[in-house]
């Protein structure tokens, strides 16, 4: 029966879900605030760090590591790709940056399967974070909440470093006017690199946390990037609070829509989307010159 | 001056020679059908090179006329594919009547896209496309007993009819090879009477300069919508086609992958030319057909062609020949 112990689990649930969606969507939004490119590869890089977490904690044994390991290889993943790939197609619009990047997943998916196998990995959370913990309205899986800590303070961290100190004032400057940063003496497209490469880093790390809830597949990007993409849609593209508020908003709504009719759980994210979209079509918190 | 004496002053001085070309790209592209399957070894192949190639030309008219990007053409084919397969296996309608049937659906489809998505402009559009067109692949998963969930939709097949004295029967690869290719002239035909048309050279005009067009009193958004109307009506068809030449609708025709591989044959053959999708999606299939032979990783391969192309080749095979002819 629906009780309100039920209700509690589920919106915690929803809460690790939404920080999952949180962590692919701000650094969809980080990237695009800034080099106006939409990762379609950003699913990819999600899953590529869940895998290759997963191999470094089988050799390892330390969750820890585990991260290290997926925020190393998709924030190489994402340099390379900047670098190499995407950095020629600058000033050449905004849809073939995209279709790159789309390319780019079609790779990655299958040097995934390649290396790492169709069926994908599985993984045991690691003993401390096994079991669940009495909060006094319920019983809650330790992992979840740790998930929804960890992502919350490392929010807090990455909302200091671009609000309060040097290097994020580089990095709003470069959202507002790249040209004018150039000419201030700062190597622009360093700072693009960087921001690539640390986007790509905080998929890879959603990937290896969401691992211990999901699985890991190669195909398990495909509807972590749709989500947020519905995510960024929602929220308002390139605002990052708009990101943090509709991830979380949404893990909760289709955690709940779970509850209350499973069969719509898939579907609750497009519904949202749509309501959304009729009553504010730039999102949230987006600003219409965003768009153009 | 109102819009439209602006708009047929402007089709009066499109050049004769760009009009000739144009209709030889017509001719070129129904003579490149015709003689598929004789080239090819198999019938079966050449059909899927032309629905997919009728779907690239469909999608082609927003992407590669229109200059939107749409990343959710997925929901009009498998849209089309299901309602003729519904038709076909349930009230054992013929084939032909549940292939028209499949195009209005993917009418109304892409109607619905187009009051969501039209809210939105450049990237945004192509993300909302996305988003909705998961949610039909989600919904054909959620309506498991009507469509067959993940195992796809089954049992039905083709009936042969008769038309005066000719037993026609779509079992056939050959006869239905050429039944489709009837359906796939007339889609052809009508696009590039839509491409020719004043209202063709404002779709164009959109492209370049979406502001400029707007400021020569065009209602841009109701153009829009139209574009996105006539392209679902087509890619509906191919969907419906694709039903009747597998005799089975794969759950994957709604998938967001086929919506990025219309993009690549697309792009592939060349955007925004008449006979570049059809180019395109015979290179994809054809690519596809012959690595899924050699390798199971056929993916990799056609992403990397896929970025090899977006780097260095973005106007595809029949845009670059253009050009070089042209020089």
């Amino acid at each position: 029966m629906l009780s309100l112990d039920l209700i509690f689990q589920q919106i915690v649930t929803g809460l690790a879900l939404g920080a999952v969606y949180v962590l692919v969507a701000v650094g969809l939004s980080l990237i695009f605030g800034l080099l106006t490119v939409v990762n379609f590869a950003h699913g990819a890089i999600f899953m590529f760090g869940a895998l290759a977490g997963i191999r470094v904690l089988e050799h390892t044994g330390c969750f820890l590591a585990a991260c290290i390991g997926a925020i190393v290889v998709s924030g190489l993943i994402g340099a390379v790709s900047e670098r190499f790939l995407v950095r020629p197609l600058y000033g050449r619009g905004i849809d073939y940056p995209l279709l790159l990047t789309f390319g780019i997943s079609y790779v990655l998916v299958d040097v995934a399967r390649l290396l790492y196998g169709r069926e994908g990995l599985s993984v045991e959370l690691p003993e401390a974070m096994q079991g669940g913990i009495d909060l006094g309205f319920g019983y809650f899986p330790l992992f979840r909440l740790a998930l929804i800590a960890f992502t919350l303070l490392l929010l807090t961290v990455l909302w200091f470093a671009i609000e309060r100190t040097r290097w994020g004032l580089i990095i709003r400057a470069g959202a507002h006017d790249p040209v004018i940063l150039r000419v201030l003496g700062i190597d622009v497209s360093k700072v693009w690199l960087v921001i690539f490469a640390l986007g790509s880093a905080l998929a890879g790390l959603a990937g290896i946390l969401a691992a211990p809830l999901r699985g890991a597949t190669p195909e398990m990007g495909d509807g972590v990037l749709v989500a947020a993409f519905v995510v960024t849609v929602v929220g308002g593209m390139g605002s990052l609070v708009g990101a943090v508020v509709a991830g979380f908003g949404l893990g909760v709504a289709v955690s709940l829509t779970t509850l209350f009719a499973p069969a719509f759980s898939e579907l609750s994210l497009f519904i949202c989307m749509t309501l959304v979209l009729l009553v504010r079509p730039n999102g949230l918190f987006g600003r219409a010159s965003v768009l153009s | 001056l109102t819009a439209k004496t602006n708009i047929q002053i402007a089709s009066s001085t499109v050049p004769l020679a760009l009009r000739a070309r144009e209709n030889t790209s017509l001719w070129l592209a129904l003579g490149f059908l015709a003689v598929l399957p004789i080239v090819l070894p198999y019938a079966s192949l050449a059909g899927t090179i032309l629905i997919m190639g009728l779907f690239a030309t469909g999608y082609n008219l927003v992407f590669g006329y229109t200059g939107i990007l749409s990343l959710g053409h997925a929901a009009m084919f498998g849209g089309g594919a299901y309602t003729t397969g519904l038709l076909m296996g349930h009230s054992g309608m013929h084939w032909p009547l549940a292939v028209l049937a499949g195009c209005v659906v993917a009418f109304a489809i892409s109607l619905v896209f187009a009051a969501l998505a039209l809210r939105t402009r450049g990237i945004y559009f192509a993300m909302v496309t996305l988003a909705l067109g998961q949610c039909a692949y989600q919904s054909a998963i959620t309506l498991a007993d009507i469509t067959g969930g993940d195992n796809g939709l089954r049992g039905f097949s083709a009936r042969p009819f008769q038309i005066g004295p000719w037993m026609l029967d779509a079992t056939q690869p050959l006869t239905r090879y050429y039944l489709m290719f009837a359906f796939a002239a007339v889609a052809l035909f009508g696009l590039w009477h839509v491409l020719q048309s004043p209202f063709g050279i404002i779709l164009r005009a959109m492209r370049e300069n979406l502001d400029r067009t707007r400021a020569c009193g065009v209602d841009v958004r109701r153009a829009q919508l139209i574009a996105l109307c006539i392209s679902g009506l087509v890619c509906g068809l191919a969907g419906g086609l694709y039903a009747v030449h597998l005799s089975t609708v794969p759950l994957d025709t709604l998938g967001y992958h086929l919506s990025g591989q219309v993009v690549m044959m697309t792009l592939l053959g060349g955007m925004g030319t008449f006979i570049g999708p059809l180019i395109g999606a015979a290179i994809f299939v054809g690519a596809e057909h012959l690595m899924a032979d050699i390798t199971p990783y056929w993916q990799a391969i056609v992403g990397v062609l896929f970025i090899v192309f977006v780097l260095f080749c973005p106007k595809g095979v029949w845009g670059t020949l253009a050009d070089w002819r042209r020089s």
